[in-house]
């Protein structure tokens, strides 16, 4: 489907991996504004590594990531922090600090970016955490609240200042089916109410054709993309044996 | 062929040899980048004050000084008691007691006092960088800072690195005291001489740049304590033993330099006349 909004995210010819492994080769996509766009695999195949090189984290071995048109690739230090300020990332485990309380983690960015009042800043962490539904946890440790809660904790931090574009690692991975569908319904609203980008990790079937507007899967055997497209439709028409029979969970072998 | 084979045992000798100085260069090229990173962030911090967590900063000078304390008084002042009990010995041959007191003083301040609280804080503080920065890793922490633009330098380690410069030398003082004090009891119990005598003795041959002395090498070992735990934690490995390993690793490489910075420094105060 062609898809004529703006990339927000384009890869180019990117190889990537880890000391000297090559995990994934030459691989090409774009991700477009007010997308919700999924990157799936099985276990092992590269996909968080992937989502690691994406936001800056690690360097790829070759090619090229521009996000909002500019290179993360290519920037330096500065450049790439600057540009990290841009999109929030939302990690498997929450990734909230533990020395500080709820509403401490989300104030975080807002004390380091902003110029709000020390009000305005308790106030905007206070509403962030209620859009993810934990009001009244604002003064809870991050150990003293479950998992699913520490997700939605670090999501509420991620958009803190209202980021156009978010990463989520593996957002289902450990939650049962039904705070899972919550927070599929959460990434909907999101997308919904304030427009924002996003570019999930994952393997969760359930998630991924609740809220993926479009898909690319990753395959550990070739070391590249071997599907693109609106998940429902690859479930039926895609050319790939392995891939349909992965959508529709049966019969799973490698081609 | 056997694996005991002799070529086998000298194949394996060289891959260790090669892999050992593999890791050192690695740890002196993160040791390297990790220095530049605190100097270009202390710099930053010099003209931003506010941009430092002055809690944070709070909370590891109580971790590792207030919290420290019991312990750095109790192990200096069995330090001068041992110390004095040895000098009694031979000083008693020549009787010579009095001059118990010069060696207790000038050991202790210059020496133990430092070296000793450098241990202690190395137990406890070194390791304790290491395992909370290692556990952050696994638990991605560092990546969320990073990828909120954050530098982790600027919120972890400098941190630590101003509790431990403000602690150290405190601690030390208190360590200094402690073993003068341990001496003291030897000199008027065991050695059986006026308290008077005793501490106008050391009044008269220790000088206040004799102290000093001893509070720039506590600076030295604060600093390196700081930079290794927190070396150590970066490079931990993303599980629970890649931490242990981190932590311990923290503890040895911390006192293996403090004893070369100390020995270094030593021979610089002799060179220097002091």
């Amino acid at each position: 489907m062609k898809n004529n909004k703006k990339p927000i995210v384009e890869v180019r010819n990117l190889t990537i991996g880890y000391d000297r492994t090559t995990v994934m080769e030459e691989l090409n996509f774009c991700v477009h504004t007010g997308e919700i766009f999924v990157i799936l695999g099985g276990s092992g195949c590269g996909k968080s590594t992937l989502l690691k090189h994406l936001i800056g984290l690690y360097e790829p071995f070759r090619g090229d990531i521009k996000i909002f048109g500019e290179s993360i690739v290519r920037s330096d230090e500065d450049e790439k922090r600057e540009l990290m300020r841009q999109f929030g990332v939302t990690y498997q485990g929450g990734a909230l600090f533990g020395s500080l309380t709820l509403e401490e983690n989300v104030s975080l960015p807002l004390e380091e970016y902003t110029t709000l009042s020390k009000d305005e800043i308790k106030q905007r962490a206070y509403d962030k955490l209620a859009l993810v539904d934990l009001q009244g946890y604002e003064q809870y440790m991050p150990s003293e609240i479950s998992g699913g809660m520490k997700k939605r904790a670090g999501l509420a931090r991620a958009m803190a200042l209202d980021p156009k574009l978010l990463f989520f690692d593996e957002p289902s991975a450990g939650l049962d089916p039904i705070t899972s569908a919550e927070l599929d319904r959460l990434i909907l609203r999101l997308r919904k109410d304030l427009g924002t980008t996003i570019v999930i990790v994952t393997h969760e079937l359930d998630s991924i054709f609740t809220v993926a507007d479009r898909v690319i899967m990753l395959d550990k055997r070739t070391k590249s993309i071997i599907a693109e497209g609106e998940p429902h439709y690859l479930k039926k028409n895609s050319e790939n044996e392995w891939v349909r029979d992965f959508l529709n969970r049966s019969n799973l072998k490698q081609v | 062929m056997s694996i005991f084979s002799e070529e086998n045992v000298f194949n394996d000798f060289i891959e260790k040899i090669g892999k050992a100085a593999q890791k050192i260069c690695k740890d002196m090229r993160d040791l390297t980048l990790l220095v530049g990173d605190i100097t270009r962030t202390s710099w930053y911090v010099i003209k931003h004050p506010s941009k430092l967590r002055w809690r944070d900063v709070g909370y590891y000078m109580d971790l590792c000084g207030s919290q420290a304390l019991p312990i750095v008084i109790m192990i200096c002042f069995l330090m001068g008691l041992i110390l004095a009990f040895q000098a009694a010995v031979q000083a008693r041959k020549f009787g010579g007691e009095i001059f118990v007191a010069d060696a207790v003083g000038f050991s202790i301040l210059k020496e133990l006092g430092p070296l000793m609280v450098a241990m202690i804080a190395t137990g406890r503080a070194g390791s304790a960088f290491a395992a909370e920065i290692g556990t952050m890793k696994v638990n991605e922490e560092i990546s969320a800072l990073e990828t909120m633009g954050f530098s982790p330098t600027r919120f972890l380690v400098i941190p630590k690195l101003v509790a431990m410069l403000i602690a150290m030398p405190v601690l030390t003082v208190f360590g200094d005291v402690s073993g003068l004090f341990g001496g003291f009891i030897v000199g008027i119990t065991m050695l059986g001489l006026p308290g008077m005598a005793y501490y106008t003795r050391t009044i008269a041959v220790l000088h206040p740049s004799t102290m000093a002395l001893g509070l720039i090498k506590s600076i030295v070992f604060g600093i390196l304590i700081a930079i290794v735990g927190c070396l150590r934690g970066f490079q931990s490995e993303s599980d629970a033993q890649g931490v242990g390993r981190s932590t311990t690793s923290s503890v040895v490489t911390s006192i293996f330099m403090i004893v070369i910075a100390d020995s270094v420094l030593t021979m610089l105060y002799t060179f220097l006349g002091y």
